[in-house]
C-alpha cells in the first residue's frame, strides 16, 4: 500500500470508530448526533468519475450502518454525496483551470467551504431522515432534524478542516 | 457485444452508482420489515464486540442510579419473600408452574434518538436467547429481542415502530396497543382502546396478558394526557415508567410455553 492509501484506511477506521462510540452518543438537546464521519468524504482525494472512491463511500456509510442498526440508510445518502462531489465543488468554485490532484479544501475561501460542506452535508442529512422516517406525514419532522443536525455536522467539519488541515498528514 | 461492453465501460460510474444505491435501498427496506432476519444488525461478533468493550469502560458512569434500582428491587422481592435470605433456596415450590424465566443480560448500546430505535445485548444464542423474546428492567418494559448471534442480540426498543406491546388499563381489563410516534423518548402512545373504558390522566398501564412475549401486568407508563370524543380516545400520551436514554441492566423474558402456544395457533390456521 502506498503511504497515500495507508492514511486513507487509517482515517477511515479513525472517523468510523469516533462515529459510533463518540459522536453517535452525543445527543445534544436530547437527540442532535452529528455525522463527522463525512468528513472522509470531503477530503477524499479528488478524480474524475473515481470508481473506487464510490465504493469506499458505500463500505464507510455501511460500517455506520452496522453499527446503527439503520439497514442501508447511511450507505445510500454517503453514496449520493460521494456521486455528486465533484459536480458540487465545480459548481461552487467556478473555475475553468480546476486543478484536481493538487486541490486543497483548506486553500480555498471559508465561504466556498462552507458553501461545498454544507450542500453535501445538507443533501446527506436529508436522505437519511428521509429513509428513516420513511412517510410524508413526518415532513416537518424530517426537515427539521436535518436542518439542525446539518449546522452541527457542518460546523464540525469546517471547523475540522481547519485544526486537521495544516498538519502535513491530512494534506495531499 | 462489444457494444455492451464499451457501453458499461464508458457509464462505468453512473452504473455502479445506480448498483450501490439500489444495493442500499435493498437492506434499508429490508430493516424495515420486522420477521425478516436482518444482514445488517450489530449482533455480530465485531460490532457487538467493540460495543461491550466500550461499555465495560464507561459502565462506572451509571453505577450509581443502578446500584439504587437494584437495591429498589431487591427490597420489594425481599418484602414479597418475607424470609431470611439463607432460606430462599430451602423455599418449597412448584417449579412446573412458573411460566416464565428470565435471563439476567446488559444494554451495550442504547439507541433513543431516532425514528427506530435498537438496542444491542450482551447475550446471544450461547445463553439461551431467541428471537421474539420480551426484555424488561426492574421498572418496566423495554422491547422485544429481533437478532441474536452466538455471543450478542439486538432488540427492538418501545422505541420503534414495529414494537407494538400489548397494553392494558392496570384497573381494568381493557387493552389497546402501544406505539411511538417518533418524537419525544419520554412519551408514549397509546392506540385502540375502548370508548366505554375508565380513563383518567395518571392511570397506570401494564402489558397486558395478549402479549405472550411479557408476563402480564409489567408496568409501563402512565396516562399523562388523552383527548376524547364520543366515539373514541384520540392521542392519548403515556408517560413512560423507565427513562429510555438510561438503561443498563435487564432481564430478558423467556416463555415456557411460547412454542405450545405458537403450535396450537398455526394448527388452527
Amino acid at each position: 500500500m502506498t503511504r497515500i492509501n495507508s492514511l486513507l484506511a487509517f482515517r477511515f477506521v479513525l472517523l468510523v470508530l469516533l462515529q459510533v462510540l463518540v459522536m453517535n452518543n452525543i445527543h445534544f438537546l436530547g437527540y442532535l448526533n452529528p455525522n463527522l464521519y463525512l468528513l472522509f468524504v470531503f477530503l477524499y482525494p479528488l478524480k474524475e468519475k473515481n470508481t473506487t472512491f464510490l465504493w469506499v463511500c458505500f463500505l464507510l456509510g455501511l460500517s455506520i450502518d452496522f453499527f446503527s442498526n439503520s439497514g442501508g440508510i447511511n450507505a445510500a445518502a454517503t453514496v449520493c454525496i460521494a456521486y455528486v462531489r465533484l459536480k458540487v465543488l465545480k459548481v461552487i468554485l467556478n473555475r475553468k483551470d480546476l486543478d484536481l490532484k493538487l486541490f486543497q479544501l483548506r486553500s480555498e475561501s471559508l465561504m466556498s467551504i462552507l458553501l461545498f460542506v454544507g450542500t453535501l452535508t445538507f443533501l446527506h442529512h436529508f436522505i437519511v431522515f428521509s429513509l428513516e422516517y420513511y412517510s410524508w406525514k413526518n415532513a416537518d419532522t424530517i426537515l427539521h432534524k436535518t436542518w439542525t443536525t446539518s449546522i452541527f455536522t457542518l460546523f464540525l467539519c469546517v471547523l475540522s478542516i481547519y485544526l486537521f488541515g495544516k498538519k502535513k498528514t491530512f494534506n495531499f | 457485444m462489444q457494444q455492451l461492453v464499451s457501453f458499461i465501460e464508458k457509464h462505468k460510474f453512473v452504473l455502479l452508482f445506480i448498483l450501490l444505491e439500489v444495493l442500499a435501498f435493498l437492506f434499508t427496506i429490508q430493516s424495515k420489515s420486522y420477521h425478516k432476519s436482518q444482514f445488517i444488525n450489530s449482533a455480530n461478533s465485531i460490532t457487538g464486540g467493540l460495543f461491550k468493550n466500550y461499555n465495560s469502560f464507561f459502565t462506572f458512569t451509571s453505577l450509581k442510579s443502578e446500584n439504587d434500582r437494584l437495591h429498589l428491587e431487591n427490597t420489594l422481592l425481599r418484602n414479597v419473600l418475607d424470609v431470611k435470605s439463607d432460606e430462599v433456596l430451602s423455599l418449597q415450590r412448584d417449579s412446573t408452574s412458573q411460566k416464565y424465566t428470565y435471563i439476567a443480560a446488559k444494554i451495550i448500546r442504547n439507541s433513543y434518538a431516532h425514528r427506530n430505535n435498537v438496542l444491542t445485548i450482551d447475550k446471544g444464542s450461547k445463553d439461551g436467547l431467541t428471537i421474539d423474546m420480551g426484555v424488561v428492567n426492574s421498572e418496566s418494559i423495554i422491547g422485544i429481542v429481533n437478532n441474536v448471534s452466538e455471543n450478542y442480540a439486538t432488540a427492538l426498543s418501545i422505541l420503534n415502530e414495529k414494537c407494538n406491546i400489548n397494553a392494558r388499563l392496570k384497573n381494568s381489563s381493557y387493552f389497546g396497543s402501544l406505539g411511538w410516534d417518533g418524537k419525544n423518548h419520554k412519551i408514549a402512545q397509546l392506540y385502540d382502546i375502548q370508548r366505554q373504558a375508565p380513563l383518567k390522566i395518571g392511570d397506570t398501564i401494564v402489558s397486558g396478558s395478549r402479549s405472550m412475549l411479557f408476563p402480564d401486568g409489567i408496568e409501563i407508563g402512565t396516562v399523562s394526557s388523552f383527548e376524547a370524543d364520543s366515539k373514541k380516545y384520540k392521542k392519548i400520551q403515556i408517560r413512560l415508567a423507565t427513562d429510555m436514554s438510561n438503561v443498563g441492566h435487564v432481564y430478558v423474558v423467556k416463555n415456557r410455553d411460547k412454542n405450545e402456544i405458537k403450535q396450537l395457533e398455526n394448527d388452527n390456521d
